[in-house]
Parts: C-alpha cells; sequence; structure tokens
C-alpha cells in the first residue's frame, strides 16, 4: 500500500473519531437531569455540596467550553477523578483492561477455531448433512441471548459437574507474580503451570460464551465465500492440474475465502466488545465491562463516559485495521 | 403465505412467533396467575414434575413467589413492543434519511453518512448502555436508547439501493415528466426498494429483543415489578444452586422467540430477495 493512500485513510479517520468523542461527551452532557445532583442523589447532599461538585466537574462553564476542556484532558489520556476509587479515572481503567483483553483475545480465538473449519466443512460438504448441521447450529448461535447461555455453562459444568470455577479470572492461592497484568502472559513469564491452569479453567467458559455467537456469524461468512470461490475458474484450473484436494481447499482456495472472514470478525468485535459486560457480569470477570456496569449503579459518570470512548475508539480502530489489511490481502482493492 | 413461507420449519417458526403475538395480546386472559403476586410460602417452588411441584404453578415459582410462566407471558409484552416499537421507528426514520441520502446526494448525503459512520464507530451494547447510564432506566427510554443507533442498519441498506434506483429508467421517465423529488422518491423508489427494507426489518426485530433482554439483564431496562425476560434471567443467577428453573426458563423464551423470528425471516428473505441465496 502507498503511504499516501495510507494517509488518505488516517484523515478519513478524523471526523470518525472526532464524532465519537462529541457523543459521548453529548452522552453525559446533553441527556435530561444534572449529573451533579444525581450522583449525590443518596447521600443527603446540601445544595452547597452540590454546587461544589458541579464547579468541580466544570459543569457550570458553558458547553462549548466543557467540550474543549474534555477533549484537551481526553486526548493526555486524562478523564479526571474517578468518584468512587478517589483516584485518576485513566489508572482505575488500566487496572481492569487486561482482564478483559485476555477474555476477548480467547473469545476471538475459539471463535475463529471453531468457525474457519466448520465453515470450509459446510462449503464443500454443501447440502449434506455436516452443512446442515452447521446451518442450524448457526441459527442457534445467533438466537442465543449470551447472558442466559453463560448461566447455563454455569449450571452444568460448574454446579453440576464441578469440574469448572464458578467465578473469577484466577484463584486467589494460584495469583502468578504480576509483570504485564495479564494471567496468562505473566503465569508463562514466571513459569508457573499450577497458574496457567488455574487462569485457563477460569477463562474457558466466559471465552465459549463470549465467542458462541461471534462463531455463528463467521461460520455462516465463511461458508457463503467459500462457496463463491470453490465456483471460480482458477479453482477448476487447480483440479485440472491434479492437485490434491487438501491442497486446493488449504491453499487456493481459503486464502480468498477468509477475506470476508476477516472483515466480518472486525465488525463483530463490536458484539465481543459490547458481549464483555454481560458475560463479565455473569462470571464475576474483574475486567472494564463489569466495571462499567458497577459504575454506572454508583453513578461514576466519569468513569462511564471514559471506558463508552474507550470502547468506541478500540472499535473504529480495529475495523481501521481490519480495512487496512483488506486492502493489502487484496490485490484487487489495492489502487 | 404458501409463497412467502415454503417448508414445515418456516412454518412451525412462523406460528410461534405468532403465539407468543398472541399470548402477549393476551396476557390478562391467559396468564394463569397475577405475575406481581408474591407469597413466600411459594418461595423458589420447583416445576410441577418434580418434588414438591404444583399443576397450577406448571413452571414453578421465583425467589419471591411469584409465578414463573405468568411473568413470562407478561414479560412477552415488553420484549414484542420494544422489539416492533424500536424497528418501527428506526424503519421511518432510516428510510427517509437513506432515501434523502441516496437521492439528493451532495452536502445531505455527505451530512447523513458521516452520522451513520459516527454512530457505526460504537459497539451497539456499548452505546445503548452509556445512554442508558445517564437517562435512567424504563420502557421509553431503553426505545430511545435502541432506536437512537437502530436507524442506521435501515438507512444503509435504502440508502444504497436508492443509488441504484436513481439511474434507472422509470426514475428517469419520472423525472422527465417533472415529477417532483419527493414524489420520485417516495412514489417510485420506495415502492420498489421496499423489500430488502423489510427483510431487514424482520431480523432486527430479533437483534433488538436479545438487547433488550441483555439491557433489562444488566439491570439497566426495565426496572421492577414489571416482568421482563432479560431481568427474569438475572433475578434467577443468585439461585442457581438450588432452583435452576428461575433463570432458566424465561431464557428459553427468549431463545425460542429470537430463533422463530430468525428461521421466519430467512424463509421471507428467501422468498423476497431470490439475489441472497446462499
Amino acid at each position: 500500500m502507498s503511504p499516501s493512500l495510507l494517509l488518505h485513510r488516517l484523515l478519513q479517520l478524523l471526523p470518525v473519531l472526532l464524532g465519537v468523542t462529541v457523543i459521548v461527551f453529548g452522552m453525559m452532557s446533553l441527556t435530561p437531569g444534572d449529573p451533579a445532583e444525581t450522583m449525590l442523589a443518596n447521600q443527603n447532599a446540601t445544595p452547597a455540596q452540590i454546587a461544589t461538585l458541579r464547579h468541580d466537574m466544570g459543569l457550570d462553564r458553558s458547553l462549548p467550553v466543557r467540550f474543549a476542556s474534555f477533549l484537551t484532558h481526553a486526548v493526555q489520556g486524562d478523564f479526571g477523578q474517578s468518584l468512587f476509587h478517589h483516584r485518576p479515572v485513566a489508572a482505575v481503567i488500566a487496572e481492569r483492561l487486561p482482564a478483559t483483553v485476555e477474555l476477548s483475545a480467547a473469545a476471538l480465538l475459539f471463535s475463529l477455531l471453531l468457525a474457519i473449519p466448520l465453515g470450509v466443512i459446510a462449503a464443500v460438504h454443501r447440502g449434506g448433512l455436516l452443512d446442515r448441521l452447521a446451518t442450524v447450529g448457526s441459527l442457534f448461535g445467533v438466537s442465543l441471548p449470551g447472558f442466559w447461555f453463560g448461566i447455563l455453562l454455569l449450571l452444568v459444568f460448574a454446579v453440576d459437574f464441578r469440574l469448572l470455577p464458578v467465578s473469577g479470572a484466577i484463584d486467589y492461592a494460584s495469583q502468578p507474580p504480576t509483570i504485564t497484568g495479564f494471567l496468562i502472559l505473566d503465569s508463562l513469564l514466571a513459569l508457573r503451570l499450577d497458574s496457567l491452569g488455574n487462569a485457563l479453567a477460569h477463562l474457558l467458559l466466559p471465552a465459549i460464551t463470549l465467542g458462541l455467537p461471534m462463531a455463528a456469524i463467521l461460520m455462516r461468512v465463511t461458508r457463503a465465500s467459500m462457496l463463491e470461490v470453490l465456483r471460480q475458474d482458477y479453482i477448476t484450473f487447480a483440479e485440472a492440474k491434479g492437485l490434491s484436494r487438501a491442497r486446493i481447499l488449504g491453499l487456493h482456495a481459503l486464502k480468498n475465502a477468509l477475506l470476508p472472514t476477516i472483515t466480518v470478525a472486525a465488525i463483530e468485535t463490536g458484539s465481543l466488545l459490547g458481549g464483555n459486560m454481560v458475560v463479565e457480569t455473569v462470571f464475576g470477570w474483574p475486567g472494564l465491562g463489569r466495571l462499567v456496569v458497577e459504575s454506572i449503579f454508583a453513578r461514576n459518570y466519569p468513569l462511564v463516559q471514559a471506558a463508552v470512548l474507550l470502547y468506541a475508539l478500540t472499535y473504529v480502530l480495529v475495523n481501521f485495521c481490519a480495512d487496512l489489511l483488506y486492502t493489502v490481502l487484496n490485490p484487487r482493492v489495492r489502487m | 403465505m404458501k409463497r412467502l413461507l415454503p417448508g414445515r420449519l418456516a412454518q412451525a417458526a412462523a406460528l410461534t412467533v405468532l403465539a407468543f403475538v398472541l399470548l402477549a395480546a393476551c396476557a390478562p386472559l391467559v396468564a394463569p396467575h397475577d405475575p406481581a403476586d408474591t407469597d413466600l410460602f411459594r418461595r423458589l417452588q420447583p416445576p410441577a414434575w418434580m418434588v414438591n411441584g404444583d399443576w397450577s404453578y406448571p413452571l414453578g415459582c421465583d425467589a419471591l413467589g411469584r409465578d414463573i410462566l405468568s411473568r413470562i407471558i407478561y414479560g412477552a409484552q415488553v420484549s414484542i413492543f420494544i422489539g416492533v416499537v424500536v424497528v418501527l421507528i428506526a424503519t421511518v426514520i432510516g428510510v427517509m434519511a437513506g432515501l434523502a441520502a441516496g437521492y439528493l446526494r451532495g452536502w445531505v448525503d455527505r451530512v447523513i453518512s458521516g452520522l451513520v459512520d459516527i454512530l457505526l464507530g460504537f459497539p451497539y451494547l456499548i452505546f445503548a448502555v452509556g445512554l442508558m447510564a445517564m437517562m435512567g432506566p424504563g420502557v421509553l427510554n431503553m426505545v430511545l436508547a435502541l432506536a437512537y443507533k437502530e436507524w442506521v442498519v435501515p438507512c444503509r441498506v435504502v440508502r444504497g439501493e436508492t443509488l441504484a434506483a436513481r439511474e434507472t429508467e422509470y426514475v428517469e421517465a419520472a423525472r422527465a415528466i417533472g415529477a417532483s423529488g419527493l414524489t420520485i422518491m417516495l412514489g417510485e423508489i420506495l415502492p420498489n426498494i421496499l423489500s430488502p427494507v423489510i427483510v431487514v426489518a424482520t431480523v432486527r426485530i430479533a437483534q433488538v429483543i436479545i438487547l433488550e433482554a441483555s439491557l433489562s439483564f444488566l439491570g439497566l431496562g426495565v426496572q421492577p415489578p414489571t416482568a421482563s425476560w432479560g431481568s427474569m434471567v438475572a433475578d434467577g443467577r443468585a439461585f442457581i444452586l438450588d432452583a435452576w428453573w428461575v433463570s432458566t426458563f424465561p431464557g428459553l423464551a427468549i431463545l425460542l422467540l429470537v430463533l422463530s423470528i430468525n428461521v421466519a425471516s430467512q424463509a421471507v428473505r428467501d422468498a423476497l430477495d431470490p439475489r441472497l441465496h446462499d
């Protein structure tokens, strides 16, 4: 890809990033009700105390001034003080982020490992039993409410069979020394196999719950694009050359069939990020999603605002990167 | 009907959806009990076929002794109402915006498409949760929070279809006889692009129902004592060790309704839009 195209794409990204920031700011500033008043609603605050908080949060200034201040601070990673923790919002979020990243990565990995082989098999045996099973399975996958499926998994594997832990990310006794904050990485770095096993056991059910709806969608996309690719002339040509079936599928077909899968996977990270809140709540996972839900009920608005912005920016950037990757991989759009 | 829904599976799915709609509409007549009627003597009473079960409370009772079946029937009202109303509002707004952007082009298109791009920058549930956090819970706020983002979906479909339609001969002909832009958009283009709009709307109802249930599960949606499937699943979470039925049945209801809508809408899609096969 040429540097000028990259620059062009980056410039297109700017208005979206700015717009997202405006909306996150507007969520807190333009909705009815006074945040300072709602935050202190259950604490018998005097009007003077409310006025002080209003002043501290800058709510007594004009809207454009507040936005400018929000933007300049946000660019520097400063989202103010977390009202509940009495620490900077950014620090509280940074502490919870590794658990969420680990869970999302595991869910993504699970869904790709499930969806791609199933999609290929369904396409190759089109109309057969496996294809129909996979199609029905994917319909179930997109129709399952994640929070309920998670509870069912807990019921079966943690309560009835007692195979896996009920909640949390790791047992206290297995906690590896904190190096990066990522439990699995830290376990590996410290060569603690017991910690690694324990962390993986905790990770399994939440990752499946989070990844399953995505797997259902990716399976269908992979199947459809694989069918499309198998109709192409170059596949017939490869067959005529006498290449083995495995070589044709693995080398020639899959490489091109995976392009739409990448795009859709990027779009579906949105459901991973949103699903975090639900799945972390079900499994007591100590990540950002649960922190956001807790903060909403604690009326810790600065933290909610910062987290929503972080989620949105992550989503925009993931899609941007997928777009670039698509351009690099697909010569037809590389202009 | 035959043409729209070929296959036994699709017909069964359509009948299931219809059954849910009827149950919701006639909830006061068909529900065996008042969904808010509490009785601690019936606390966590198991379903009828289990030991200590009672056929007048077929699916058992929750932690406050309320009849789970009756609450599921009333919960259908919330799910279906929010699913239909949100998609309806979103479709009307999305069609208008999509037609305007696709037909008028120019700055109208730039403004609308820019807004669409920005809203697409938010993961759906995050956006809804952020808004609900600031607006507070409740049915009306939930409809607003979901509709603010949902219109983007039909808008993109309509814009794309309109861009293609505006170059066709029938639009050209309408322009030639001096029809106004509004007449062309609503009278000529809209009727011709209606099938993808309907297909998208039916699928989206299923997704909005899951989103509503997720918000209610998190405690941000419908507030107690109103029965909602999502909050019923959440209520049962504390008792999964000794009362699996409290969470299981409402979740099953969500799965059954959403699955039926998805199966039925796939059949509708195949019938209305042969281009989309496979």
